[in-house]
This record gives structure tokens, sequence and C-alpha cells, in this order.
């Protein structure tokens, strides 16, 4: 059975954002599929929120094109983004309105009405975000968390195909957190796409199907979560009595990126057993003290990717 | 949509605030002309004199005396907050994202800018002829030449009178708009387009540049006290609204060109 191209929620093809000559998005290709959960990975300042900007229709791009939905953009902006629910760079509503009031007039100011279903849809997304008792009090008495919420909920608005949430959890206590990493499951199940972005690589593990990695404005690579967690192969670590000796053997054997660390030889297992790494080495001659299989997690899969880990680029 | 926005703006504390300080102008006038008898004629702001004489002149002495600072200033507010105001509250990026359109949004904030000229000098009109026909005689009307018209006719001129103050201010909001859309700081785009007032005032009055005179915002803003006249004399009138409806083109166009190509970073 052929099964047709999966469609792209979000296509991007050499997207470029320079300010004052220096890029912070540089030539990215995205492929967000249709129903995936796609995680957009990357420490602060990598070009997670201006890729995020430029998708919006916020910021135009110095190069390259951009769909969303199908829909080429900005040209069919009017059309496609009602169906985008969106969090861009935290909440930002009118402080001296409730969040009942705020939600009210933001679905007024888009270009397709339903005021008959206004007042269902804004507390059907209140309550979805936990925020149900709240919707009189005013913006401006709402906690840090509270007001993420209903960042959220004002994205819950109307049903949407593809939801691009930045930074979602940001200022959320671990509860809140655990809450809303439910909600986007949720709303993947429901069949929503997902975009969101985030800086911490234990969230995007936690929920996403797919993951993009940027750093310093360019996508190093993008897949199924597993593909990134298969090249976190695992390691083998042996201290014996000749590592110079035993260096050589396991290199012989296939294991990949043999180094020596005092007594210690440490290479990528590359799919060979640790049991029939210990039986050569024994059976060389060389005296056996310690051998440990490390796992390595999915962050020194990111480290080993970027060169660098989770600092801010400069 | 600008129904909406109409809803917002007018529902604000702040926009409340400088509508009823408005309103009090011409209460305050009232009342002191009649607590102190009221000046000598000829002496004080237009119309002062004849505060006392109907509720008419009342209102229009409540014009004369907010025209030339107090409306502009309140117009600065709205239309320099309109979208820095949006801008530096963040609801800018949602508004676009929503999608509002960027030259639909303007739009709105456009008409319900120049509501807001139309209302304040409304308020201002309203007031001061609740405060004169509690105070003073509503009987016909005598205008500046001298001539009588009925009350009905002074009323109604005074109405036409906020309407042509309004629009007065219609180059103002349409300036305020443009610089709205320069900045994510409301007070500086309020502050500059106060500035703009001053600097027009001061052009205004330096008689050695009269060349340039015709072309400034503030050159015809006391057209409206023709009205009082009988017949009225609408040429100054005619000047005011084609010099305002130019500014609207101009500042209007400049808004639109930087809002739907600007880049929202805030």
């Amino acid at each position: 059975m052929v099964l047709p191209t999966p469609a792209l929620a979000i296509e991007t093809r050499g997207l470029s954002k320079l300010f004052g000559g220096v890029p912070a998005v540089d030539g990215i290709d995205l492929a967000v599929p249709v129903g995936a959960t796609y995680g957009f990975l990357g420490p602060n300042g990598s070009g997670k929120t201006t890729t995020i900007r430029v998708l919006l229709g916020l910021l135009s791009p110095t190069a390259g094109s951009w769909a969303l939905l199908g829909e080429a953009m900005p040209e069919r902006g009017m059309a496609t983004l009602p169906r985008v629910g969106a969090l861009v760079e935290g909440p930002a509503f009118y402080p001296w309105l409730s969040g009942h009031d705020n939600l009210a007039r933001i679905d007024a100011m888009g270009p397709d009405g339903q005021s008959s279903t206004r007042e269902a849809r804004i507390g059907e997304a209140l309550a979805r975000v936990g925020l149900g008792a709240a919707a009189k009090k005013k913006y401006k008495a709402y906690s840090l968390g509270m007001r993420q919420r209903l960042g959220l909920a004002s994205a819950l608005l109307r049903p949407r195909q593809l939801l691009v949430l930045d930074e979602p959890t940001n200022g959320m206590d671990p509860q809140g957190t655990r809450e809303i990493r439910h909600l986007i499951r949720q709303l993947g199940e429901e069949g929503s796409t997902v975009f969101v972005s985030s800086h911490l690589l234990s969230e995007i593990e936690q929920v996403c199907s797919h993951v993009g990695v940027m750093h310093r404005g360019k996508l190093l690579m993008q897949g199924m979560l597993e593909e990134l967690r298969a090249s976190a192969v695992p390691k083998l670590r042996v201290e014996v009595d000749d590592p110079a000796r035993a260096g050589e053997l396991l290199a012989r054997l296939g294991m990949a990126d043999v180094a020596r660390e005092g007594n210690q030889v440490v290479g990528s297992l590359n799919g060979l057993a640790p049991e029939d790494c210990c039986r050569h080495l024994v059976e060389a001659g060389i005296g056996v003290r310690m051998l440990i299989r490390e796992q390595r997690s999915l962050e020194d899969a990111f480290v080993a990717l970027t060169g660098e880990g989770f600092n801010v680029a400069g | 949509m600008w129904l909406v926005e109409a809803r917002t703006v007018f529902g604000r504390a702040r926009v409340r605030v400088l509508l009823g300080a408005l309103a009090a102008v011409p209460i305050l006038l009232a009342v002191a002309v009649y607590l102190s008898g009221g000046p000598g004629a000829g002496n004080g702001p237009a119309f002062l004199d004849r505060a006392s004489h109907n509720g008419v002149f009342t209102a229009l002495a409540g014009l004369a005396v907010t025209m030339p600072f107090f409306i502009p200033l309140s117009v600065a507010v709205v239309a320099g907050d309109a979208i820095a105001g949006e801008a530096s509250l963040g609801t800018l990026r949602y508004l676009l994202v929503r999608p509002a359109g960027r030259a639909r949004l303007l739009l709105a904030k456009g008409i319900v800018v120049a509501l807001f000229c139309v209302v304040a000098a409304l308020v201002v009109v309203v007031a001061g002829l609740a405060i004169g026909f509690a105070l003073f005689p509503h009987g016909a009307v005598v205008t500046l030449s001298g001539t009588t018209v009925p009350l009905v006719d002074g009323v109604g001129r005074s109405l036409l009178a906020a309407a042509v103050v309004g629009a007065s201010m219609f180059g103002l909001a349409s300036v305020g708009l443009f610089i709205s859309t320069l900045t994510d700081a409301p007070i500086a785009a309020m502050a500059v387009t106060v500035a703009v007032v001053i600097v027009s005032a001061i052009v205004d009055g330096v008689s050695e540049v009269s060349f340039l005179h015709p072309w400034m915002l503030t050159n015809y803003w006391t057209a409206f006290t023709d009205l009082a006249r009988a017949p009225v004399r609408w040429h100054a009138i005619w000047k005011d609204l084609v010099l305002q409806a130019g500014y609207v083109v101009v500042f209007g166009s400049a808004a639109w060109a930087r809002m739907t190509s600007r880049d929202v970073m805030a």
C-alpha cells in the first residue's frame, strides 16, 4: 500500500531573519508533519522565538518562504491564522480587564465573528486551563502562572488545527507544569498539530513525538524523537592493567571514539555487546578491573549535537 | 471590530477621567462667571463676556477655553496610545496573530480616535449647555453680529460647533496615530504629538513666517467661532476642514505604510 505523502502543518524553506546584519535565524527548513507534537528545542537565544514570530507573520523574513497548514504565508494569513492558536513570548492582556473580558475582546477582533458561540467557547477555554473560578478577576490581579494559563486559554478559544506554543510552562509551578504537559498531550490526541518550543529537554522528551534542535539560528537536526535518542548510543568504560592494548583491541572489535583516560578506556559501544568486549579482553590476557555500560541521556545527545549544550548563545 | 475597540477605549478609566475633566471646564467656568457677576465686555477668552447672556454662549465659551490645549491634549493621549499602547502591553502581537489584520486594525483605531475627537468636543458643549441653561437665561440668542436667532437655532449651532471642533482635531489625530506606529512607548508618542501642537501654535504666532500659516495644523482651530455669527461665515471653516482632510490623507497613509510593513518585536 502506498501512503500519501503526509502534509506538513509547518513548512519553511531557507527561512532567515537578520537583525542588523546578524542572523538570528539562519536558513532553516522546518518540516512539521500534520498531527505531530513537535518539540522546538534550543538554548535561550538560539532563534526559537524569532522563528515563531516569523511563522506567525509578526516579522518579515530576510530570506526564504514558509507555509502554515499548506497555505502560503504571509499572503494567506487572514484565512489561515484563525485556525492557528498561539502563545508568543509570554501572555499579554489588558490589565484593567478581567480574564473573561480579555478573551471576549481578542475573540471579537478577528475576521471571523462567531459571536453566538463566544460565551460558551470562553467558558470552555477557561475551564480547560483551570481558570474558571478567576474569570471575573482583573488581569492585573493574576499571578504569573494564571497569566500563562489565560494565554493558553486564548490559544484554545477556537478549534485549532495548529497550536504554536512558545515556552508554555514558563513561570508555572510544578503542578501547573504537569497540567500543561497533560494538556499538550491531550491536544495532540485530539488531532491538533502542536508546535511547542522549550529550552528544557526533559519537557520536550515527555510530550513530543518529533523534535527539532536549534542552535545559533541553525536547525541542527529534526525528526522523530526516537531518532535523536538512537543517536545517543551507549558507551562502555573499562579499567584495565594495560589500557594501550585494551584500546587497540576494542577499536579492532568495532568500538568508535575510543579514548584513554588514565587506566580507563572509553568508547561508543556501536552495537557491540559489553559481555563480548569483556570476553575478548580477558582472552587477550588483559586484566579487567572494572567494566561499566554507560547509557547516555538525550541531553548527552544534545550536547554531542551542539558541542556545548544548554548555555545561552552569545 | 471598531465597535469592540470603541467599547475598550471608552470603557477605560483614563479616557473617562479625560472626558470628565473636559466636562468640568465649562461647568467651573459658568459657576465662576455666575458667582463673580461676569467679566466686563471684551475681557477674557472668546465668548466669556457673553457666557452669562445665554446657555448657548456658555457652551461656546467652554469650547473656546478648551480648544487651544485641553482638547488637543486629550486627543494626543488617546491617539498616541492607539498602537504604541498595544505594543507596550504586548497585546499588539496577539491582535495581529488573531488575526486582526494590520490595515484593518489601524482603520479601527483611526475610527475610534476620530470618534473620541467628536465626543470630546461634544462633552464640552453638552456640559456647557446644561450648566448654562441651569444658571443663565435661555431665550433667543443674540449673535456676535448683533442679530437674534431662535434658541433652537442657537443650540443647533453649538452642536455644529462641537462637530467642527471635533473635525478640527482629525489632522492631529492622524499625526498622533502615525507617531504611535513608530514606537513601543505610548508616553513618548503622546509627548511628541503634544509637541507637534505646540510647534504648530508657535509657528502660527510668528508673523515672519506667515506664508507657512495656512499649512499649520492649528491655524484654523478658532474658525468655529464664526458659527456664532448670523449669517454664518463659512470661509475659514471650509479651509480648516480641507486642511484637516489633507493631514488625514498624508499622515494616515504614512501610518498605513509603517503599520503594514513594520516588524513587531514587542
